[in-house]
């Protein structure tokens, strides 16, 4: 076991030289990306779990970057937290792949940034150097704002530059506040300032929380945070629908694990619960998060939309749950971590699936799903009932365990509102589910158009709607009605390609389901990869 | 109470330097509607911070990579925060180079650099 550790620079380092792979190639030949994409996260997949299996028999992997003494050089580390973090990027990012290969953005200088995605990700989840940490944020946000621009219209590229002022403001905040608490105490590598901060707090301990404000600021920004979020809903609504699955599904998740690795592993439990006001106002936060992206999750029109303030508010949760400070709900936030992240890459690439095949972006075009694509709506329904956190699936378990937590901390307004959250998902999966299941395609489409035409005497977009809506009610066809419909959607200039369905994006979405029910069994199986050495060790 | 405010000037001017422009490159970013300035600003909010790691890099002690041969004993310069901001000032490159793209972008498919324009654009598609 001695040169296991070998693999975990190369985890960063391989997915990143690869990247300029399907560029060099891309002079020659035209479509190599995809393979060398494939073949790397297939590798990728195989290496952290190796690495994961290591880390869960005989305990944590370390790797010290050019031999030098973790005081002044970087050391990468895997131990029970970032493992589980590091298997779900690997399979994420080779699991969207199947869709991509048909669906997604094509072209070698998509993959290579998808490459270099994967790679900042996992160089998030190894690395214990807290100045590493930001150049591996800033990595993830370059790659992230590329993929973003890649979508086909004008839109994505105002939402990439969006993003891109407010990621690199956050990671900037972040940097400020390693500054300060490299002030306070001369290192920068996470284990050693575990170790001495508890002395710098004495010390001075205005540096110490000035230094976790910003910090608690600059996460804030990244992981989406009301009111810090705006840049969420454009960018995931605008991304092109390959891409928004991974974005959605991993880096806000791996932006959260890092907040929650300084919150725990560096600052420390201690650090947290002596400082005053300090978890009053990170549970604050989340909380009213949980609402604010509820509730305008809820009168959102497009569903992409509307899946990204759902992203706001479930990541309030997380970030709730590393307030409350006790084991559970630390548990909690883990495993919701990980639930989430299946979930919404599933929603986000059902809604893919839905758009490509079926034409609908907004709820209302949602109406009759059921019967035309019985299979893709009832993974999206169970996906939805995952969200909600009925009993038997992902999203239950992490609920469960943070609202154990609330209850444990006695902040019983805190249980409330994790409660509370579920009925608001309630509210807006509700929407989508009423109008796939209980509500015909045709009969409400017509009246509704005409009603909007009635109304607002009729833009550019509405006529072409109106005439899509009246000849798919005219004819029943479904190749017509699809031939018709983009025909309206290039006339209100979004010009989008059609894609057809394949078996892989189809088989993307049956996976991220039957994953998000299963690892509702194997929560307790999570948590216990976390239990016994990592939290007693954190907490202890 | 003003002389411990010169003092604190004259001894810590770096800092208050720091914080100036840290507030001037937010402010561009909140405040200007021309998207090229915004980012500018960003820049310039980056710039505060590399300068608060180079202002904070002088230690006491002695200057630790170069064994035996270090006489200089009193204020010396850190390398680490020097190594930081020069990873910092490539990253940032990255990122301004990104940003000025997506903003050519924004303009050949918009016309305008400015974002109050660009709302009324895109408001009326």
């Amino acid at each position: 076991m001695s040169s296991v550790d070998l693999l975990l620079p190369l985890l960063v380092a391989v997915p990143m030289l690869l990247s300029t792979v399907p560029i060099v190639l891309g002079l020659r030949f035209d479509r190599t990306g995809w393979s060398v994409a494939a073949l790397t996260t297939t590798a990728l997949v195989a290496a952290t779990t190796t690495l994961a299996s290591v880390v869960y028999t005989d305990g944590v992997v370390t790797h010290r970057l050019g031999g030098w003494s973790p005081a002044y050089g970087i050391e990468l580390v895997l131990d029970e937290f970032s493992a589980l973090i590091a298997v779900l990027v690997a399979v994420t990012a080779a699991g969207v792949l199947a869709y991509t290969r048909v669906g997604g953005p094509r072209g070698n200088t998509f993959y290579s940034g998808y490459l270099l995605l994967t790679g900042g990700l996992l160089g998030i989840s190894v690395t214990g150097d807290v100045f590493n940490l930001f150049v591996f944020l800033e990595i993830v946000g370059l790659a992230t704002y590329a993929m973003i621009a890649s979508g086909d219209g004008p839109e994505s590229a105002v939402a990439a530059l969006k993003y891109l002022i407010l990621g690199t403001v956050g990671a900037s905040m972040y940097l400020i506040g390693v500054g300060l608490i490299f002030m306070a105490t001369g290192t920068l590598n996470m284990g050693v300032l575990a170790e001495v901060l508890p002395a710098a707090v004495e010390r001075d301990p205005t540096l110490v929380r000035a230094g976790f404000a910003f910090v608690f600021v600059g996460f804030s920004m990244k992981v989406a945070q009301w009111p810090l979020h705006t840049w969420q809903p454009d960018a995931y609504q605008h991304a092109p629908d390959g891409i928004t699955p991974v974005i959605a599904a991993l880096v806000s998740t791996a932006y959260a694990y890092a907040f929650g690795r300084l919150l725990y592993s560096v600052f420390g439990p201690e650090f947290l619960t002596s400082t005053p006001y300090l978890t009053e106002l990170v549970v604050t936060v989340g909380c009213v998060s949980v609402v604010a992206g509820s509730a305008l999750a809820v009168i959102q029109t497009d569903v992409k939309r509307m899946f990204a303030f759902s992203s706001v508010s479930q990541f309030g949760l997380i970030v709730a749950a590393y307030g409350l400070v006790t084991e559970s709900a630390f548990i909690g936030a883990t495993i919701h971590l990980v639930g989430h992240a299946v979930i919404k890459a599933g929603l986000f690439a059902a809604a893919g699936v839905i758009a490509a095949s079926y034409d609908a972006r907004t709820v209302d075009e949602y109406a009759g799903l059921a019967d035309e694509h019985p299979l893709v709506a009832g993974m999206m329904a169970l996906l939805l009932v995952s969200l909600i956190g009925i009993p038997p699936s992902a999203g239950f378990v992490g609920k469960w365990y943070i609202a154990l937590g609330a209850v444990e901390a006695q902040l019983w307004p805190v249980a409330v509102v994790i409660l509370f959250s579920t009925l608001l998902t309630l509210a807006y999966s509700a929407r989508l589910l009423e109008k796939m299941y209980f509500t015909p395609a045709t009969p409400l489409e017509a009246p509704h158009v005409s009603e909007s035409v009635a109304t607002d005497g009729g833009e550019n977009e509405d006529d072409a709607e109106t005439a899509a809506g009246a000849d798919a009610a005219n004819d029943g066809d479904a190749g017509t009605r699809g031939g018709t419909e983009t025909a309206a959607l290039d006339a209100t200039a979004t010009n989008r390609d059609r894609n057809t369905v394949s078996y892989g994006m189809l088989a993307l979405v049956v996976a991220t389901a039957l994953l998000a029910i299963s690892l509702g069994f194997a929560g307790g199986f999570l948590a216990g990869l976390l239990d016994p050495s990592f939290i007693t060790e954190v907490f202890n | 109470m003003i002389d411990t405010a010169l003092d604190i000037l004259a001894s810590r001017y770096a800092y208050a330097l720091l914080f100036v422009l840290l507030g001037t490159g937010l402010y561009m970013v909140i405040a200007n509607e021309n998207l090229v300035k915004k980012l500018i600003g960003v820049n310039l909010f980056q710039s505060a911070i590399f300068l608060f790691f180079i202002a904070m890099a002088y230690v006491d002690g002695r200057a630790p990579i170069i064994k035996g041969k270090s006489h200089g004993v009193g204020e010396i310069a850190s390398p680490l925060p020097q190594v930081i901001v020069l990873t910092a000032i490539v990253v940032g490159i990255a990122l301004t180079a990104v940003g000025l793209a997506l903003i050519i972008r924004i303009y050949a498919e918009y016309g305008t650099l400015r974002e109050d324009t660009l709302r009324e654009v895109r408001a009326d598609e």
